[in-house]
């Protein structure tokens, strides 16, 4: 710990008030670390926006869930009523309410553009592989709440989203249906279920999510940011020890990112005001009809930020598990011939293949549904394990990796739309192929990231004046 | 007390031995509370109570049509099948997943509804208008022939707007289909002619 510091009788009232803070709490000591002296790369482009632009609408959603909790009740009776009560009769409320679900689908749209650009740049790479799994673990955390806070206004759509989440989990064998009715709190989804959804969306879910972004950043500022040329810029200091490549995130960066947030409110705002529905994207239409549990909308679908996932659940039909069969009979069978690795390790492999196999047999096409659903992403997680490019940014890998995150990009779009739109056998069967080059992507990743002519990695960064 | 520990000449080693047993009944109590929390997640007494059976009056039910009745919060089906409609049946057995409802038979029909109908009367289906994939109600398609989400050769049944899961008018589902099994019937009697009672087949 610091020594007491003594300040000159005759220094600025200010400087007496801070020095005073400083030796009672770390204040300059923090902002230095975090802010003047944190040193970030200098050729950060538009992509390093997002990770501003997500803190920026968490702190939208807790304020706007802060005022709506004043006038919310969770009650299976009242719920529908009360938030066309914000809607209608409070003073400004359906600005506070459109604020919030409008920021629901902001903050995927920031998130997935930010892991997007962690994907291109590497920045999942060592040594920022914690950095990557907080921030998994935030993603995780963020489908937790908005699909525990779509329940709340207890429509239609709340409703059954609900219902075919909760027995997603009566899928697992044994002890499924029991965790659906421990979640649900009674034998369907109803007022037991709606206080509790509400307990986890406003107390528990969101300390969860805002020790993640904690540790997320502090991970962060511990190893530095990556750049678009994924050079590291701490292996090349000036005699001060600073990186010549860097420059302090204040005031350069906060200038930059004061600009982002103010174009990004442009948007935002425009929005809330003009298209809050977004067309049945943002606010389903269904959702204006209040919760009926004896009939299912004609068509129900989550909200498209849950639809590329939605569609790898509906993938899975009993025909797909043949195809993922004969997957898992190749994969063992490629690295029982090919893998140079010990006898024992084999048997294990093989073993453990006739074992998924076995289960793939026995088990419902229904739960591996939820496998891949759940299994699309946890798949994140392993990120920095599967890429085995000798490069980190997406700059020096070989042009036909390019393509292919083009083609994954579109595969993941298309994902995303079909699963918007009402089951049909030409689509289930797109759906299906997208489902297969989803996990072929990553699950190949060991080795489709090694093939290819790599471009030299400059050792400082690509930079030009502006 | 920490330089004895470091040059490791000597520590108190009762007061060790009562650190760790205070640390580890701590450790019980902890995970003992865990019990009550997690208890509290199961349905409360008033939702276990509220499964009682209901009675459903079928008199005005005309053939082809469908009433639903509320049984422990789930919808409960009743359709008066038409005869060209019971006569249809037999003949989709080789598209369906499960046509006898001999996977689990126990959970999906009980005994007097192990049948071709799947039904204690021909006429009268009576089933949990759930769907058992993920917990849908499916959608009325009776009218026959070609339509969206369906087959050309379509006999009439249900949808599930969720998956697109077909059902037979028997409740039976299609091969291929994300829903592993037909629907649930329910337990159920007859008290007259015209009247059903759901949710138990025993006199009281």
């Amino acid at each position: 710990m610091a020594e007491f510091h003594e300040i000159s009788p005759n220094a600025s009232a200010g400087a007496k008030t801070l020095n005073w803070i400083d030796n009672r709490f770390p204040l300059s000591a923090l902002f230095k670390a975090h802010m003047s002296e944190y040193y970030a790369p200098k050729n950060f482009n538009v992509w390093y926006v997002f990770g501003v632009l997500s803190l920026l609408v968490l702190v939208i959603q807790i304020v706007t869930g802060i005022f709506l909790v004043m006038h919310y009740k969770p009650d299976a009776a009242l719920a529908f009523g009360s938030v066309e009560y914000i809607m209608r009769d409070v003073p400004w409320g359906w600005m506070i309410r459109y604020m919030h679900s409008t920021g629901a689908s902001a903050f995927f749209v920031v998130v997935y553009l930010h892991m997007f650009r962690g994907l291109m740049y590497g920045s999942y790479r060592k040594p920022r592989e914690l950095v990557w799994l907080f921030g998994c673990g935030i993603f995780l955390a963020l489908m937790a709440e908005a699909f525990m806070g779509y329940l709340l206004p207890w429509g239609q759509m709340s409703y059954w989203g609900a219902q075919v989440i909760v027995n997603l989990f009566s899928a697992i064998p044994f002890i499924g249906p029991d965790l659906a009715l421990l979640i649900r709190g009674d034998f369907v989804v109803g007022d037991a279920t709606l206080n509790r959804f509400f307990s986890f969306h406003v107390i528990a879910v969101p300390l969860v999510l805002l020790g993640l972004v904690v540790a997320h950043i502090i991970a962060l500022h511990e190893v530095g940011s990556n750049n678009p040329d994924g050079v590291e810029i701490k292996a090349d200091k000036d005699a001060n020890g600073i990186p010549r490549d860097g420059i302090p995130f204040h005031p350069y960066y906060s200038v930059h990112d004061i600009f982002a947030v103010s174009v990004f409110l442009f948007v935002f705002t425009a929005i809330v005001f003009f298209a809050p529905e977004m067309g049945g994207y943002f606010l389903e239409y269904n959702n204006f009809i209040p919760a009926d549990p004896f009939q299912t909308p004609l068509h129900i679908a989550p909200v498209w930020y849950f639809t590329p996932f939605y569609s790898l659940l509906r993938a899975v039909t009993t025909e797909l598990m043949y195809v993922l069969m004969a997957c898992v009979v190749l994969a063992a069978a490629l690295s029982l011939l090919k893998g140079r690795m010990p006898a024992v390790f084999k048997a294990v492999i093989g073993g453990g293949a006739v074992v998924v196999l076995a289960m793939m047999l026995s088990i419902d096409a229904k739960f591996w549904g939820v496998v891949a659903m759940g299994g699309g992403v946890v798949i994140l997680f392993f990120l920095p394990w599967l890429d085995n490019s000798p490069v980190k940014s997406i700059r020096y890998r070989p042009d036909w990796h390019k393509y292919f995150y083009a083609v994954f990009v579109v595969d993941f779009l298309i994902l995303g739309y079909l699963g918007t739109l009402p089951p049909s056998p030409l689509f289930s069967r797109v759906a299906q192929v997208g489902t297969l080059f989803y996990f072929a992507f990553f699950l190949l990743m060991p080795w489709w990231s090694r093939i290819g002519t790599f471009k030299p990695v400059p050792s400082r960064v690509t930079y030009t004046a502006h | 007390m920490s330089e004895a520990l470091v040059d490791g000449a000597s520590f108190d080693a009762s007061k060790r031995t009562w650190l760790i047993a205070s640390g580890c009944a701590g450790a019980v109590g902890g995970a003992a509370a865990l019990v009550p929390f997690v208890s509290s997640f199961q349905p409360s007494e008033k939702a276990k109570a509220a499964g009682a059976a209901v009675e459903a009056d079928i008199s005005a039910l005309k053939p082809g049509e469908k009433m639903v009745v509320e049984w422990r919060g789930k919808p409960v089906w009743i359709v008066r099948r038409t005869p060209e409609q019971l006569a249809a049946l037999p003949k989709l057995d080789s598209q369906l997943a499960d046509p006898a409802s001999t996977r689990k038979p126990d959970e999906q029909a009980p005994a007097y509804a192990r049948n071709a109908t799947r039904s204690i009367k021909p006429e009268y289906l009576v089933t949990v208008g759930i769907c058992t994939h993920l917990g849908c109600s499916p959608s009325d398609k009776f009218q026959k022939g070609a339509q969206p989400s369906l087959p050309d050769d379509w006999e009439g049944g249900f949808l599930c707007p969720c998956h697109g899961s077909t059902f037979d008018l028997a409740g039976r589902v299609f091969k291929n289909k994300p829903a592993p099994d037909n629907l649930e019937v329910p337990p159920h009697m007859y008290l007259s002619d015209t009247k059903l009672l759901i949710g138990s087949d025993k006199q009281a």
